[in-house]
């Protein structure tokens, strides 16, 4: 991803505990409510709370914990999202749809799809993500807008 | 963007309101601030559900409608019962037939079942739903839902099915029929709705994505009762009256929208809390596998409406009862009334439907950044229990209605506690400084005599444990 001219005006991070199903969500919830405060496009709004749910979920299901921050500069949103955990073995095949590695407990309670690293691609004007095997995952994600255009 | 101000069905009777801050927490939209003692609706978020109707203790928020004076000002007027309107009568002698000949009874030149229009609208919405690739799609016959979703979920608008409420379709086709019929003009024919809910009367006043209302009066389910309720008994049975099958009917009940739409994947939600939770969810991408969904601001339906009278449970058994008699199919005529009019577009909504945000800080995005960041600051300082006293519904509310202008930090109790508690310090601390000049202790400094007496009541207790 390549860094623009442009430095964050404002910036949040949310923490993301491992397995918590209960709070899941929350970060999206929050950024939505945020983004709507600072009066974005209510698509734009959609595709930021959209690829940070996915990737929220990611960090609950998959890693030991983590946690997203967002910049917002005045033409993006920057949504950097980092965990430690086990690590993506095949980044190409996590991003087909339908692929997922999510244990069948989780299956069951309607996460695990296999939707959500293509979900949160489809969202980005901007991806990109790297991975180390034992260590954990972090993931870019950049959604323009023309608020301060 | 509407110039005009909005009107509402909702509002305040400022001398029963004790200004006792339960209102304030249950609204959806958080449209309701207590100032000076007394609530204050804020109208451009006010969704005219009627949650504040139902929670108040005072009984200090009315809704506003039309009365039966109003049909004397017509020379043809029409009744245009709910579905609901059927759930509020029992007895094993009430029929549909009973009950709309009672509103003839009362004055009505004609009747038109809204279930009957409902009947078209879901036939409207099954074409809708089958020609449609968005998903979900919502139904957009509940007047507060489609507010809520103009206010607090914008990105939705494309979900909404743009389709025209069973009472619009109703009003309309029961005055076409009659300007054919009688050769009269609009205008003097008298449509009223038996309305179950405010936000029905405010749809009326002020239609979205119509031009213009068909409706001309909007009367409470609540006042029609207890006409049609003690001259019931008197009446016979009119089947001929009555044309909406069970389907229609149903349509006052939660769950009984999504029956008569009958699609793959339908999943009905009542209550608005509930609405809330799931239009949060569809727009985190879930439910996108679902084909309709049917979006009921009351709980239990429209038999739940805060205009009602019987209990929504007891309505719902009642309604089950009266439809027992009557077909579960539409009749032919309607299905084959139906495709006609449906080539020329007759159900569409007439114009978009826009969103209307409430929770932008500025419309300059530069400004929103700097507010948002003294709303963050602000929020630090406030003690995050909600408690609702200073008269904004939450601490976000408040450092909101703060950053905004509308309401100060010394608003919160607390804030303004620790204010009064470092100003009383500080006078404390102040009335012990002894000047020099009066001062008989050579060495003495200001901190020196707190330290003195803040030693005092170790003296009384030696001086207690001696005696």
């Amino acid at each position: 991803m390549t860094a623009r001219g442009t430095g964050a005006l404002m910036s949040v991070t949310y923490e993301i505990v491992a397995g918590d199903f209960v709070r899941a969500g929350e970060a999206a919830s929050k950024l939505k409510r945020v983004l709507q405060q600072l009066g974005l496009d209510p698509t734009i709004i959609r595709r930021a709370a959209i690829a940070t749910y996915e990737a929220e979920m990611n960090i609950v299901i998959h890693s030991y914990g983590g946690h997203i921050s967002v910049d917002i500069t005045c033409d993006s949103i920057e949504i950097l999202c980092e965990d430690s955990g086990p690590g993506i073995p095949d980044i190409e095949k996590a991003l087909q749809e339908g692929y997922s590695t999510a244990s069948e407990d989780v299956r069951e309670m309607g996460f695990g799809a296999g939707m959500g690293l293509p979900n949160i691609r489809r969202s980005a004007d901007d991806f990109s993500i790297e991975s180390r095997i034992g260590q954990g995952t972090r993931l870019q994600v950049r959604i323009l807008h023309r608020a301060g255009e | 963007m509407r110039l005009q101000p909005y009107f509402h069905s909702v509002t305040l009777d400022t001398d029963s309101c004790k200004g006792c801050t339960i209102c304030i927490k249950r609204c959806p939209t958080e449209a309701i601030r207590v100032r000076h003692g007394k609530a204050r609706i804020l109208e451009i978020r006010c969704i005219d559900c009627g949650e504040c109707i139902r929670t108040c203790p005072n009984h200090a928020k009315r809704a506003i409608a039309d009365d039966f004076s109003l049909l004397d000002k017509y020379a043809y007027t029409v009744a245009l019962p709910a579905p609901s309107f059927f759930g509020q009568f029992s007895g094993h002698d009430v029929t549909v037939g009973k009950i709309l000949q009672a509103l003839l009874a009362l004055g009505f030149t004609s009747v038109y079942e809204v279930a009957e229009a409902a009947e078209h609208v879901s036939l409207a919405t099954q074409r809708y739903v089958n020609n449609s690739i968005i998903r979900p799609l919502i139904s957009s016959s509940c007047p507060a839902i489609v507010r809520l979703i103009q206010v607090r979920f914008p990105d939705l608008i494309d979900h909404l099915i743009p389709i025209q409420a069973p009472v619009d379709i109703a009003a309309r086709f029961a005055k076409e029929m009659i300007m054919r019929k009688y050769g009269l003009r609009r205008e003097e024919i008298g449509a009223f709705f038996i309305t179950p809910c405010p936000a029905k009367v405010t749809a009326v006043k002020q239609p979205i994505g119509l031009e213009s209302s068909w409706v001309d009066g909007a009367i409470p389910i609540a006042d029609a009762y207890a006409r049609v309720l003690r001259i019931l008994p008197r009446l016979e049975d009119t089947p001929s009256l009555q044309q909406a099958s069970a389907i229609g009917i149903h349509w006052g009940r939660a769950s009984g929208e999504k029956y008569a739409i009958g699609a793959d994947k339908t999943v009905a939600v009542d209550g608005i809390q509930a609405v809330i939770d799931v239009l949060s969810e569809i727009e985190i991408g879930k439910f996108h596998d679902i084909d309709f969904i049917e979006c009921q601001a009351c709980r239990g339906g429209c038999v739940g409406g805060p205009l009602t009278v019987q209990n929504p449970f007891l309505a719902r058994v009642n309604m089950e009862s009266l439809t027992q008699e009557l077909p579960d199919k539409m009749s032919p005529e309607i299905v084959h009334e139906f495709e006609q009019r449906y080539s020329t577009g007759a159900y569409d909504l007439e114009s978009d439907i826009e969103p209307r945000p409430i929770l932008k800080l500025d419309d300059d995005f530069t400004k929103a950044i700097e507010k948002m960041e003294l709303l963050e600051k602000t929020l630090d300082s406030l003690p995050g229990l909600d408690c609702g006293s200073c008269g904004s519904p939450s601490c976000q509310a408040l450092a909101e209605d703060i950053v905004q202008g509308l309401a100060t930090e010394g608003d919160c109790v607390f804030v303004l506690r620790d204010g009064v508690q470092s100003l009383a310090e500080e006078l404390l601390d102040l009335a012990r400084r002894v000047p020099g000049s009066i001062s008989n202790e050579a060495e003495t400094s200001p901190g020196g005599s707190l330290q003195e007496s803040m030693d005092e009541p170790e003296i009384g207790e030696q001086e207690g444990s001696g005696t």
